[in-house]
């Protein structure tokens, strides 16, 4: 008999799946609203994902930082710039078919060099207790100089966006 | 079937793929950079799940920076289309040719 975290599995990668694809190409709507909705839509279902790979605390982030924060400014932004010219243009047909094509070879590469290389009895191991507190010590003790970096890049970032986006630049 | 490590690389590899029809298909701007996001989560997600079933945190603590860069990216790339756009009035890819000879 099946278990439910897997069937949990097989509804979640589907409907990541097919949200990911409304995302790119809705064949209903051309807007960019509509994508990013879907787009966190997405996010929602591999942060269940995470969940059923017991990274909890990345389940967390993915829905605070991705679905939260960053689908937020993407919003802001496309409901700041007036877009309504975009929507009334169609599909490139040959762009389409040629993204179509190259998607499909790199999903086949990919597909074909998993089910070759990965062993397809493979267990997961046992967990440590505690799993959030092992990442923070993780860290905090080994990682700490990468952290403090990523720190500083995030202050970069943010003067750099409000830099850019100043009307005169003086 | 229970869902092994192939299983979820497999979802990473379709994921992967999506977003790079997003980047290679569309002619939007704003959808260019969603298709970018779906790329990076697709590894994000393949490296949580080698993170479990090699039962090693340090994919993990290597998928909480790369959100924290794609954060970073999606603040200066999102200026970056509004400087764009107070220039060109557009965020469609045919219409920025101007490098074009």
């Amino acid at each position: 008999m099946p278990q439910f975290t897997d069937l949990f599995f097989y509804a979640l990668a589907g409907l990541t799946l097919l949200f990911g694809f409304l995302t790119v190409l809705n064949p209903l709507s051309r807007s960019p609203v509509t994508s990013a909705m879907f787009l966190v839509l997405t996010i929602l279902c591999m942060a269940g994902l995470f969940v059923l790979l017991h990274a909890f605390f990345l389940a967390a982030v993915q829905i605070l930082v991705y679905a939260g924060a960053v689908m937020v400014v993407f919003l802001f932004v496309i409901m700041l710039l007036d877009l309504k010219a975009d929507q009334r243009r169609h599909f490139n047909k040959i762009a389409v078919g040629l993204g179509g094509l190259s998607a499909l070879a790199i999903a086949g590469t990919l597909v074909a060099s998993i089910v070759t290389t990965i062993p397809v009895s493979q267990t997961a191991g046992r967990l440590a207790e505690g799993e959030t507190k092992a990442l923070g010590r993780l860290l905090f003790e080994s990682h700490i100089l990468p952290f403090e970096i990523l720190s500083v890049l995030l202050l970069v970032a943010m003067v750099g966006a409000i830099l850019i986006t100043k009307k005169d630049l003086r | 079937m229970t869902p092994g490590l192939h299983h979820y690389l497999i979802v990473s590899a379709l994921l992967f793929s999506l977003g790079l029809l997003g980047v290679v298909a569309r002619r939007n701007l704003f959808v260019i950079y969603m298709g970018l996001e779906l790329m990076l989560n697709a590894s994000n997600l393949a490296l949580v799940a080698f993170s479990r079933y090699h039962n090693n945190l340090n994919g993990q603590v290597m998928v909480f920076f790369v959100i924290t860069v794609a954060a970073a990216e999606v603040a200066v790339g999102l200026a970056l289309l509004v400087a764009l756009y107070r220039k060109r009035q557009t965020a469609h890819v045919e219409d920025l040719t101007s490098l074009k000879l």
